[in-house]
């Protein structure tokens, strides 16, 4: 069994509520904290390692020092509850059962940061959950937790949760504020980074649900305890949301020593691939990171296994390899079709950009309506070098990462499963009734010597 | 060099120049001009939160400062980035930025409708002139283009959404007239519109400028609609005696008509001085004005096809720059029987004919 340190009571019944919470050693983390000194906070933060959980896994202390102290300006803390990456819905699960554990983190930081308002900005498909959390705010609250001289520390703070309208794009963090601000969720140029300017143009800091969650453990074992858990770089647990074909799709926390292969087939994760199918390629990090065939998820290029980290994820850069990204585990067995997989999430982001860029508004549709074409018959030969041009041109001249996002699953699908696109161009009606299927995916791969 | 004001050294296209700190990587090549200029759809001097979306003036920095010499490791947009002392960047000479910049130019006529032969536009159209410059001549979009219903904009402005390029210009000068959100973007991606609220007219006294700033046809003056083309009308500067405004315009006439009046635009294509509507769509008549002479117009632009004083070439910095001469789709004055540069255009009265260019005159 790993170590859990955020599901660690999930099977409590009621866990949910201020009571429960409590007699588990909820708010224990909180008392702590407040006896300790803003400074002394970043600090634990820093030494255990934590990396941002939203998906471009930015060390959460760093970050956290980064912020502008300016005398007289009131400062920030949003949390970024915006999970709208197709894939991902951990955040969800913590948000809906352990609402507490956020708060509590919520406190914290917002105690070490300086910020006595503090926004959860939660998706606008996640309608119930907002109730769920300001339940738990107001217990919390009726406890002395929040709101005026907390605890008698002399420290203020509220929480406030805001619904988003339902756009991917105010998952960014720099939409996300402008949204917050009552605006249309276009990303910002940056610099000035939300560290300087950024919720009406004070410094603030944005931070995942999970990431905040995390301060918890990490100020109830001290961060040198959490920087033992995992190896390197990736210290601490994450939470994994997975689906697809396996057998036990849902949310797991894994404290990152494990492999790829005993996530997938073990019985304490998702139990093997479902019906029996075999696996045939996996995006391991939510849509926007490359997707890999089976023999480059579970070995990497080098022969060696691959583990349930950030550093053997993207190990191979993407050129053999992926990301960890925002833990949204996507399984794919035998029975997918690469191409229509790849067209689906091209429509995705093609209705989520935002329309600032030329690269990204035009590019994103462009790609799907070819993506379509070769999925639907219709493909040319041409059309794969195409794609790969205009994904090309996309990549790195947009204003906010969406633009990558949208152009990395193409040029991943068309690096490892190119056969399979050429597969359809080449057979446009037999395509239309049967599977390229597992073809040589899940093939060992011939290490050259020396590797 | 006084020491109050500190200068940093900037190297655009292995041209070296001196600008103050703040300045932007596109205002420091506009100081040198020519062709180590980046194209700009996006940015607006005159519009503070403009620029960063179009991605045209995209450049390398190959090296980001004495200080940090490491290269920057992206494309950087050169309107919003600021430079700093011993920056160099290269914009005609990388091979990466004119690859991007083909790809951006792509990219916004993907869905742009190439009716320039009914568009009221053409002759000044920074799309047409990026595209010449930088464009392909042939699309690899086969698909149906995007397009809107036209709109109008009150009286005096129409709003042809079909052409626009989401530059936002025109959001930025109708925030700076309006305070509140009256003109903005509906909807997002490829389906993004521009409109106003509820659909209705800004009576803003100012509003007209929108027409200005619009790098493409898509907002167009309604009492110049259709009635001619840029390029066979004349632009004169004149001036007034406005309540509302400094008075100072543009003409462009056709012998002694005023077919349409716009604010004054400097080299870069921006209004000098915004004017007010008044003077835009009412006073059409040459009594009106105070007429003070021919505009000066870049001797390469279409609208100098006829007539002004002291339109020269465009320097040629480009040998400093690759040691080669610029490459030119088509050179005009090569093709062009009725464009000799030994003619005085500004001795021709009214639009030139291609009678005035036979025989050595
Ligand atoms: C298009 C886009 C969507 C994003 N969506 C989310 C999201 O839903 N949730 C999230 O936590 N981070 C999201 N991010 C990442 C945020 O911009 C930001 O990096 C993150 O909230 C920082 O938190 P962290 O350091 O705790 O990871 C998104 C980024 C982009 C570019
Ligand atoms: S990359 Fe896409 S989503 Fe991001 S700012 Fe540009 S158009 Fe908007
Ligand atoms: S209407 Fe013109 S000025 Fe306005 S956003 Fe479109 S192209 Fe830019
Ligand atoms: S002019 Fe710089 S991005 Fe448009």
């Amino acid at each position: 069994m790993g170590v859990k340190l955020l599901l660690e009571n999930d099977h409590i019944e009621g866990i949910r509520y201020y009571e429960t919470y409590r007699k588990n050693g909820g708010y224990r983390a909180a008392e702590k904290a407040l006896k300790m000194t803003p400074d002394e906070i970043v600090e634990e933060v820093k030494k255990s390692g934590l990396r941002g959980r939203g998906g471009a896994g930015f060390p959460t202390g760093m970050k956290w020092s980064f912020l502008a102290k300016p005398e007289g300006v009131p400062r920030h803390l949003v949390c970024n509850a915006d999970e709208s990456e197709p894939g991902t819905f951990k955040d969800r699960y913590l948000m809906e059962f352990h609402p507490h554990i956020l708060i509590e983190g919520l406190l914290i930081s917002s105690f070490a940061l300086g910020s006595n308002a503090t926004y959860i900005y939660i998706r606008g498909e996640y309608a119930w959950i907002p109730d769920i959390l300001e339940q738990a705010i107001q217990e919390a609250k009726n406890n002395g937790w929040l709101g005026k001289n907390i605890q008698g520390t002399g420290f203020d703070c509220e929480i406030y949760v805001q619904r988003g309208g339902g756009a991917y794009i105010c998952g960014e963090e720099t939409a996300l504020i402008e949204s917050l601000e009552g605006k249309r969720g276009n990303p910002r140029m940056k610099p000035p980074f939300p560290a300087i300017q950024g919720l009406w143009m004070r410094p603030t800091v944005v931070n995942n649900v999970e990431t905040l969650a995390a301060v918890v453990p990490i100020i109830n074992i001290g961060g040198e305890e959490y920087a033992k858990i995992g190896v390197g770089r990736s210290t601490g647990t994450k939470l994994l949301s997975v689906c697809g074909n396996v057998k036990k799709p849902g949310v797991y926390e894994i404290d990152m020593t494990i492999s790829v292969e005993e996530f997938i087939y073990s019985e304490e994760y998702c139990g093997g691939m479902a019906n029996g199918k075999k696996l045939k390629a996996c995006i391991p990090g939510g849509s926007s990171v490359p997707i890999v065939p089976a023999n480059l998820l579970l070995k990497t290029a080098k022969g060696e296994t691959r583990m349930m980290n950030y550093e053997s994820l993207s190990d191979g850069g993407f050129a053999t390899g992926t990301m960890m990204g925002s833990g949204g585990f996507i399984v794919l067995d035998e029975d997918q079709c690469v191409v229509r997989h790849t067209m689906t999430l091209a429509r995705f982001y093609t209705h989520e950009s935002c329309g600032q860029c030329s690269p990204c508004r035009e590019g994103t549709g462009w790609m799907y309506k070819v993506l379509k074409n070769i999925e639907y018959g219709k493909g040319k030969m041409s059309d794969i070098d195409l794609l790969w041009d205009i994904q090309r041109r996309i990549e790195g001249n947009t204003i906010c990462p969406l633009g990558d996002a949208a152009a990395w699953p193409v040029a991943a699908a068309i690096r490892h499963f190119r056969d399979e696109f050429e597969w359809h161009i080449k057979n446009p009606e037999e395509s239309q009734r049967r599977n390229f299927g597992l073809a040589h995916y899940a093939d060992p791969i011939h290490v050259p010597a020396g590797a | 060099m006084s020491e109050a004001t500190p200068k940093f050294k900037v190297t655009i296209d292995n041209i070296t120049v001196e600008v103050a700190p703040g300045t932007t990587i596109l205002n420091a090549a506009r100081s040198i001009g020519g062709d180590v200029t980046p194209p700009a759809m996006c940015y607006y001097s005159k519009l503070p939160a403009s620029g960063g979306k179009c991605r045209t003036c995209l450049v390398e920095v190959s090296k980001g400062s004495e200080k940090d010499p490491r290269p920057m490791p992206k494309l950087v947009p050169s309107c919003r980035t600021t430079v700093m002392d011993g920056m160099e960047v290269k914009n005609i000479t990388s091979d990466k930025v004119l690859d991007a910049r083909k790809g951006i130019v792509e990219f916004l006529l993907l869905n742009h409708p190439l009716d320039c032969p009914v568009c009221d536009q053409a002759g000044e159209c920074d799309l047409q002139n990026l595209s010449y410059e930088h464009g392909t001549e042939q699309t690899r979009y086969d698909f149906p283009r995007r397009t809107f219903e036209k709109e109008d904009l009150g009286p005096n402005i129409q709003l042809h959404m079909t052409r626009c390029i989401l530059c936002y210009r025109c959001v930025f000068t109708a925030e700076q007239l309006t305070q509140k959100r009256e003109h903005g973007v509906l909807e997002r991606g490829d389906h993004a519109e521009i409109s106003t609220l509820l659909g209705k007219s800004l009576d803003n006294e100012f509003i007209g400028n929108i027409i200005d700033v619009c790098p493409v046809g898509a907002l167009t003056d309604k009492t110049f609609r259709f009635k001619n083309r840029v390029w066979f009308t004349k632009p004169v500067d004149a001036h007034c005696s406005c309540t509302k405004c400094s008075g100072k315009a543009r003409l462009w006439m056709r012998g002694d008509e005023v077919y349409r009046v716009t604010a004054r635009k400097n080299e870069w294509n921006e209004v000098e001085e915004w004017i007010c509507n008044e003077c835009r769509f009412e006073r059409k008549n040459a009594k009106d004005w105070v007429i003070e002479g021919p505009s000066k117009i870049k001797r390469s632009s279409v609208i100098s096809q006829g007539h002004y004083v002291g339109t020269k070439p465009t320097p040629v910095v480009i040998d400093k720059v690759i040691g080669k001469e610029p490459k030119f789709l088509m050179n005009i004055h090569d093709v062009s029987d009725v464009n000799k540069p030994e003619i005085e255009l500004s001795r021709i009265p009214g639009p030139a004919h291609s009678d005035d260019f036979k025989g050595n005159k």
